[in-house]
């Protein structure tokens, strides 16, 4: 597998975007009718970003997430990943995705649950182990390898779950509202760490939230989205530094960014 | 433990209940036999009594109602009477070193909970391997399912001597292969139905989890499938023994079996012997009881083991 990831990221080494849409739309087939979850959407993420897409629900956050890691197929337009096809990337291994829900598995211990996509990209024990203990330590769970799910809190079975994304060490990690059932105070410390793990690890990340300070606080492009059908509305490169200590919260930057989304948001709204 | 109180107090109820119902189920031969022994019952005659209820004559002979609970057939014999048979056909003939003589009923249990062992190790085995097609396979699906359904509508107790019947034709000997089979056609079906539903169990995002790591369809079995159904697999084995257990006991009372307590109860209702049959059923219930209970630890060290919170 190694070998295949080499190549891929030798293809693109000369080009900088790592996930590119052109046209992208998704029309879902219902016994409703049809619906446009996606239309024609243009994106470009470029290696090293943090892409936070947000807009109110059903505006097709999650499907274009899931098209980008091939568990969606579009019905029109082009994307593709790494500079090939979702599919291919997806079998390249070349990027690692966090469900809404942690969805550990309960007979396994959290080093276990860790260790499933290694074991199933047939990686030796040894260096399971040692992955299992690197990125046990990027999110802070170290010491509870041995201990099972029902035993670790909502926020530190999340943070197990990104682990787990993180363990065969894809350059993307796509993590579709990960945080989105957690209380408040847990969040702002996941996002704290989240940005301090993508500091050290150099992901590209691509992000749903719905929450604005969260996408504020974590990104360096904003998406916004509006629904029905699902488009992109506005793209925000933020002016943040890469530095972002909790209260940059409360600078005028950060503020004035908020309220370009929130804008966005309400305009996206008042279109349908 | 805790499951103690409860148990026992259904228990007491039944052999409450049980013990009140000897009254009215026994007071025709008891009054048959007090008037046999000179005592004057209200009406004389054992053809006069027919026409009348069994409250009624409890009612008139209140007496007598007591000779119903020391008969030597009774039509429905006391918790005590069963008590001291079954004690007699187990414990007493350990006692006495003959547990394997053919008058004790350890050794027909012996006999039933072997061929359950072996139906239900069938019977769960077919039931597991149909789980595994049904879920893979959407034609299996289709015309699998509906046959194990069909399957069970036609009473086994019909199906029993035909069987034995046929497994004699094509030369097996002896008893144990057809009642095997017997008690598996009753035990794969909840095995069948609970580990379709536990293999359908992960949700769609795990199974899309493993997609996004392109396991293949074995491994997502294995690592996904297999494990998530445990839960399912040890509650549908609890009703699987038992009614292997069943099976067993039905495919041992058509004519001609002589061990086994199927056969046991046969044999008593031919000889008129109620408190043998009384006796086998106890030791049959009994026998469910720990085959259930064994399962039901089984099922307690395992989830705990596999981390599974119950
Ligand atoms: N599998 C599906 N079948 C039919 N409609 C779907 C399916 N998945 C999503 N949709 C519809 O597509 C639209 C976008 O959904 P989604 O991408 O989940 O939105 P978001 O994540 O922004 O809340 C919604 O209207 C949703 O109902
Ligand atoms: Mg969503």
């Amino acid at each position: 597998m190694g070998t295949n990831n080499k190549t891929i990221r030798e293809v693109e080494s000369g080009v900088s975007s790592v996930i590119s849409a052109k046209n992208l739309s998704l029309t879902f087939q219902t016994n409703d009718g049809p619906v446009h979850a996606l239309k024609d959407v243009n994106l470009e993420i470029n290696k090293g970003d943090f892409v936070s897409f947000i807009g109110p629900s059903g505006c097709g956050k999650t499907t274009f997430l899931r098209c980008m890691a091939d568990l969606e197929q579009p019905t029109a337009g082009e994307i593709t990943v790494n500079g090939v096809s979702p599919a291919e990337a997806r079998k390249a291994r070349a990027y690692g995705y966090v469900f809404q829900h942690a969805g550990l598995y309960p007979w396994r211990t959290i080093g276990g649950n860790i260790r499933l996509p290694l074991e199933i990209m047939g990686v030796d024990k040894a260096e399971q182990d040692k992955s299992v203990k690197e990125v046990l330590e990027l999110v802070h769970l170290e010491g509870f390898e041995k201990k099972y799910p029902w035993q670790l809190s909502g926020g530190m079975q999340q943070r197990a779950s990104i682990a787990r994304a993180l363990a065969f060490h894809a350059d993307i990690l796509l993590m579709d509202e990960p945080f989105g059932a957690l209380d408040e105070i847990v969040r702002d410390h996941l996002n704290e760490q989240l940005l301090e793990l993508w500091a050290r690890t150099n992901k590209t990340i691509g992000f749903v939230t719905h929450s604005i300070p969260e996408a504020v606080y974590l990104s360096t492009k904003i998406v916004v989205m509006s629904p029905r059908p699902g488009r992109i509305h506005d793209v925000i490169e933020s002016t943040l530094p890469k530095e972002r200590p909790l209260d940059i919260r409360d600078s005028p930057e950060f503020i004035e960014i908020s309220h370009r989304v929130r804008d966005g948001l309400r305009a996206g709204h008042e279109n349908d | 433990m805790r499951n103690l109180v409860p148990i026992l107090t259904v228990l007491a109820a039944i052999v409450a209940i049980w013990w009140l119902a000897v009254a009215p189920m026994n007071i025709r031969p008891a009054l048959d036999i007090a008037e046999r022994g000179g005592a004057v019952v209200v009406p004389e005659g054992s053809v006069e009594r027919r026409d009348v209820s069994v409250w009624k004559l409890m009612l008139d002979n209140r007496e007598h109602v007591a000779v119903g609970y020391d008969l030597k057939r009774p039509r429905l014999p006391t918790p005590t009477q069963v008590g001291e048979e079954f004690w007699k056909t187990t414990g007493a003939m350990v006692a006495k070193g003959r547990a394997w003589s053919k008058r004790s009923l350890i050794y027909h249990a012996w006999v039933t909970l072997q061929s359950t062992l072996w139906g239900f190790l069938l019977g769960t085995t077919v039931g597991i391997v149909g789980a595994v097609a049904i879920v893979y396979s959407r034609v299996m699906d289709r015309s699998v399912m509906p046959w194990a359904i069909i399957s069970q509508t036609v009473p086994i107790v019909a199906l029993a001597p035909m069987i034995i019947v046929v497994s004699n034709q094509v030369g097996i000997e002896g008893r144990g292969v057809p009642k095997a089979i017997i008690s598996a056609y009753l035990c794969f079906f909840p095995v069948l139905v609970s580990m379709v539903k536990g293999l359908r169990s992960p949700t769609e995002q795990q199974l899309d989890l493993l997609k996004t790591y392109s396991a293949s369809g074995l491994q997502s079995f294995l690592k996904l499938r297999l494990p998530a159904s445990v839960p399912y697999l040890f509650t549908a084995l609890k009703i699987g023994i038992a009614a292997a257990l069943v099976g067993t006991i039905v495919g041992e009372l058509p004519t001609g079996a002589i061990s086994g307590l199927g056969a046991r109860i046969l044999i008593g209702d031919q000889f008129g012997t109620p408190l043998a049959i009384w006796s086998a059923l106890i030791c049959a219930a009994i026998l469910a009881g720990i085959l259930v209970t064994v399962i039901d630890i089984m099922q307690r060290v395992t989830l705990r083991k596999m981390g599974f919170v119950s």
